[in-house]
């Protein structure tokens, strides 16, 4: 409950005392092309292979005569826009960004780099976090469409190469009764998630104290509680939103 | 000129500063000395506001700092330069970006005038040609001068420096200490050092104040050092060979 209080404070404290708009923009491109280039490949070979295995295991358990093909692809898309995409991703999406975020932050808190900042005038937590959080606002949504184009990218080629259903049918269930609003409720989601992983992550990592064991602990919890959060605000929003 | 009124701070149940006072004049090198342990990066946090005394008050000049607004306190910290013990680099940026760092945040020089303004502090720590190595390729000696250089590029009137010759070579020891005492004298800045290198402490020790577990008890200059009369000094002072034998020639 208190650090609940402090990590409150800590996103409070990002907002006061800020550089030149200049700074920020600056910083938040160049998080933005660590976040996008550091976790692309990972996204996209987890989501190809999400996409093709929830298609075959779908089929599998579509044996009744009586259901169309299609139903198969129609499925994947909604499992893939509603949950595969913007969760799952997002769990591993908290492992690889958020333990990073946490142990950089962690190590220049140990290593003094930020009392430097503090010495120089400038709030470190919001010249080093804010941009954190920008660029991971930004860019999350983007991946999580990747990911959901690519799962489906990869259900099609799963589908057709096992022939478990034509391409014909495949892309007929991936239009038939389509609702745009899943995807919105996805991009929702994902900026949330994107936040919680960003805010949880740098707070862990900026007040690390000790040495090297604590930056590890410091990333390990990271991921641990952005992982919480992620599926305890996935639950709600869809409690809220559907 | 800095003046500090009985600082103390607590750690838990640990009390590692027991009321400090003292002053730390415009000029001339002021040193903090004392054994391991015993407060004085503690201190030297105190006094720049990293670390939030229990107890007393720091004067830049004629403002006091520790219960100064956000906006004072800014205003104060643009004007000091710090070494931490470690040197503090930014590891993500090249030497010379962690030199110009100050100078793109705190001010508006233009581009061709920084570069300039970082190869003559580079320069004057001795480091011509680095400037595109980053700090894991340089040696620890090497990241200790490029933070001096960080420290004065921005022409403060506060210098801190946490043993700035620790893990640094005799010869470049004193060329550090050298450099100090120049830039000192020759901006009429204030410097605070903090070291337990008797070398440092005859060199430049114009104003030296002994921290012994949490209490100062011996003040004075590097001449007076000999016959202080205070047994704990005397025990850090001739810790050292070559005082103990200087001290048999008188
Ligand atoms: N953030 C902190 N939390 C708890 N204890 C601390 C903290 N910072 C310092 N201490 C304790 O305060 C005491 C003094 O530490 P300090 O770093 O000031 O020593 P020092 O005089 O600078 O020693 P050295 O010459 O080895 O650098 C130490 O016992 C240390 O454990
Ligand atoms: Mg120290």
């Amino acid at each position: 409950m208190e650090s609940l209080g402090k990590y409150f404070i800590f996103l409070g404290s990002l907002f006061v005392n800020r550089e030149t708009f200049k700074t920020y923009f600056k910083l938040t491109i160049d998080e933005c092309v660590s976040i996008g280039i550091g976790s692309i490949f990972l996204v996209s070979l987890v989501s190809f292979f999400m996409g093709a295995v929830t298609t075959i295991q779908t089929a599998y358990n579509l044996i009744n005569p009586l259901i169309p093909d299609y139903v198969i692809s129609l499925v994947v898309r909604d499992m893939t826009i509603l949950e595969l995409a913007p969760t799952i991703i997002g769990v591993i999406f908290a492992g690889k960004v958020g333990s990073s975020m946490a142990s950089g932050l962690g190590t220049m808190r140990i290593s003094e780099q930020i009392d430097a900042l503090e010495v120089m005038g400038i709030n470190s937590a919001s010249y080093l976090v804010l941009p954190k959080i920008l660029g991971t606002v930004l860019m999350y949504p983007m991946l999580v469409i990747l990911a959901g184009l690519l799962a489906m990218a990869g259900g099609y080629l799963a589908g057709v190469l096992t022939e478990v259903i034509t391409a014909t049918e495949y892309v007929y269930g991936m239009r038939f009764d389509f609702n745009e609003y899943t995807v919105t409720f996805a991009l929702i989601k994902s900026f949330v998630f994107a936040f919680l992983v960003a805010s949880i992550s740098s707070y862990k990592g900026y007040y690390t104290t000790g040495g090297a064991v604590e930056v590890g602990q410091s990333s390990t919890a990271a991921v641990t509680q952005s992982v919480i959060a992620i599926l305890l605000a996935d639950y709600l929003l869809a409690q809220l939103l559907l | 000129m800095i003046k500090i009124e009985n600082i103390k701070k607590t750690f838990g149940d640990k009390e590692v500063l027991k009321g400090i006072s003292g002053t730390f004049e415009k000029g001339k090198p002021n040193l903090i000395i004392g054994s391991s342990g015993t407060g004085k990066s503690v201190l030297l946090k105190c006094i720049v506001g990293l670390v939030k005394p229990d107890e007393g008050l720091v004067y830049y000049g004629d403002k006091e700092f520790t219960h100064a607004d956000r906006d004072l306190k800014t205003e104060i910290r643009r004007q000091i330069g710090m070494l931490f013990q470690g040197g503090a680099l930014f590891d993500s940026k090249t030497v010379e970006q962690n030199v110009m760092f100050p100078l793109n945040v705190l001010t508006k020089m233009p581009e061709d005038e920084k570069l300039d303004r970082v190869n003559f502090c580079l320069q004057r720590v001795g480091l011509e040609n680095q400037n595109d190595k980053m700090p894991s390729e340089i040696s620890g000696g090497m990241q200790k001068r490029v933070g001096i250089a960080r420290a004065i590029v921005n022409e403060s009137s506060y210098l801190f420096c946490d043993e700035p010759n620790s893990g640094l070579d005799p010869q470049t020891s004193i060329l550090i200490d050298e450099l100090i005492l120049e830039i000192t004298e020759e901006y009429n800045i204030t410097t605070v050092v903090v070291t337990h290198d008797m070398n440092s402490v005859l060199g430049i020790g114009e104003n030296i104040m002994f921290l012994y577990k949490g209490h100062k008890l011996w003040e004075g200059n590097k001449d007076e050092i000999m016959d202080s009369g205070v047994k704990e000094f005397d025990d850090f002072v001739f810790a050292n060979k070559v005082m103990r034998k200087l001290k048999k020639m008188d």
